[in-house]
């Protein structure tokens, strides 16, 4: 993202546009990456209800991935998954995999 | 055939210097006022408070519980599109100095009335300037008054300045406590349509209230764009220097009585200047007088605004004195010398002048001034030039 000037900024830090926080990817704070077992996930959507983040992504009512953009890793889903599906792996380590295993 | 100027005509009452700012506050009679009682701040806040109970304001006027809740409550009602407004003074402003910041940096433009009182301890609630001084670097615009008269007009000018926009920051004027705020003086009075027709309505460009433009006031701000904010609140400053006496014109063309940001008093062929905040003015232009009467050169630079520093103002009108003393009414401990000075210094040696210079640090706590004091200030500075003289000279301080 370019960052810009302060002549082209509203004065007082001043948000002056609504629904704006998606464009803050929190995704960069993530030190942790839940990785999820689809073998075990029955779909419950307990992870959708509780992460604070709205990064739980869901199609037809069944658990469909996690937005990554936005996951901070705080490791609630994995916390609260009564099936035990999500594991919270170190990001770092992910990273070095996202190409070959991990929805991105 | 030339026409002679009509200004509008005031009633003249007496009145003492809270009364008065109390006077301006109703004929401005602001959306909101909150605010906690304080001496010598007091009668401004009691005074208000009848003209709301007998309705002859529309203010909703909160009565808070300390003075960072007035400010906070001012800052609300001012993100919210209102004119808001609060009075106070000494430990009161201290007590606030952590919001002052947010109302500044939130480019609200809140006006306070501050009758400065000195700050504990030990306990005196006497005037000296160290409360206003305290706040100085907070981003708002600082007034100094030296009469009655020009408190009550900087009360009125405050919210033009504040939400002129390309200010848009808060704005204090100080009067001088007791001396100013407890002292009677006959001045001129606006009629209230005048006052009403000089600030106008305020149109907010953003409030919280207005639901089809919803806004985000005081969200986090980090390394990515807080110096950015943070210049803009200085070009903010630094179009103050251009408004202020713009405003000043505009209220003097309506009643003969002109602001600028500073005032020169015998100042055109002087050789030797005080240079001062404040009522300590009004004594200094009685010695300049009696001083001329002698024929010695002698004048005065009145510092009206001290915030925006007006650099080019003051150097310009005191580049070429011989020897310039520069009066502090309050101190900055561990410091070379005290918050007027340094600037004056600063101007002057930036604009290429180096004339002679003393700071002296006066009234402290309430203690009294006298003309022949002053006098010992213009003795003095004849065996000043040329020298920067340190250190800093206490005037009245016993041995």
């Amino acid at each position: 993202m370019t960052l810009k000037g302060w002549r082209e900024i509203p004065i007082g830090g001043l948000i002056i546009d609504a629904g704006n926080s998606k464009e803050y990817e929190t995704g960069s704070w993530r030190i942790k990456r839940p990785v999820v077992d689809m073998d075990r996930c029955s779909h419950c959507l307990i992870c959708w209800v509780y992460c604070p983040d709205s990064a739980i992504l869901v199609e037809d009512t069944r658990f469909a991935g996690i937005d990554l953009v936005y996951c901070k890793g705080c490791g609630i889903c994995a916390s609260e998954c009564p099936r035990k599906a999500i594991t919270m792996v170190d990001e770092a380590q992910a990273r070095k995999g996202d190409h070959d295993d991990h929805q991105d | 055939m030339t026409t002679r100027t009509e200004y509008v005509k005031g009633t003249p009452v007496a009145l003492d210097g809270d009364r008065a700012v109390a006077e301006a506050m109703r004929q401005v009679n602001p959306d909101v006022v909150a605010a906690y009682p304080i001496t010598p701040q007091t009668e401004i806040v009691q005074r208000f408070s009848e003209f709301v109970a007998n309705g002859e304001v529309d203010t909703e006027f909160i009565a808070v519980e300390s003075e960072h809740a007035a400010m906070s409550a001012c800052i609300g009602a001012s993100a919210a599109g209102g004119r808001a407004q609060t009075a106070t003074a000494g430990a009161g402003l201290a007590l606030m100095w952590e919001v002052t910041w947010v109302a500044a940096g939130t480019r609200l433009p809140i006006v306070m009335h501050v009758v400065n009182r000195s700050l504990s301890a030990p306990l005196n609630i006497l005037c000296d300037h160290s409360d206003s001084m305290g706040v100085r670097d907070a981003g708002w615009i600082q007034l100094y008054a030296e009469t009655i008269q020009e408190a009550y007009d900087d009360a009125i000018q405050a919210v033009r300045i504040a939400e002129h926009p390309d200010v848009m920051l808060p704005t204090m004027h100080t009067l001088d406590g007791f001396v100013l705020g407890h002292s009677l003086e006959r001045i001129e009075v606006l009629p209230d349509e005048v006052v009403r027709g000089f600030i106008g309505t305020y149109n907010p460009r953003y409030s919280l209230l207005d639901v089809d433009h919803p806004v985000t006031f005081g969200p986090n701000d980090y390394h990515d764009y807080f110096f950015e904010h943070r210049r803009q609140q200085i070009e903010g400053m630094e179009r103050a220097l251009d408004v202020i006496p713009q405003i000043g014109e505009e209220f003097g063309a309506l009643t003969g009585r002109r602001y600028g940001l500073v005032e020169g008093y015998q100042l055109d062929d002087a050789d030797f200047a005080i240079v001062a905040l404040g009522s300590i003015n009004g004594t200094v232009k009685v010695v300049v007088d009696e001083l001329r009467r002698q024929d010695r050169k002698v004048g005065l630079l009145k510092v009206r605004s001290f915030r925006p520093f007006p650099a080019d103002k003051v150097a310009q009108a005191l580049g070429g004195k011989r020897a310039i003393a520069v009066l502090d009414r309050s101190f900055s401990f561990g410091a070379q010398a005290h918050p007027l000075f340094l600037e004056v210094l600063t101007a002057l040696y930036t604009h290429g002048f180096t004339p002679g210079m003393a700071n002296y640090v006066f009234g402290l706590g309430g203690r009294d001034t006298l003309p022949w004091q002053i006098r010992q200030v213009y003795d003095d500075l004849a065996e000043l030039e040329g020298v920067v003289s340190a250190p800093v000279r206490y005037l009245t301080v016993r041995e």
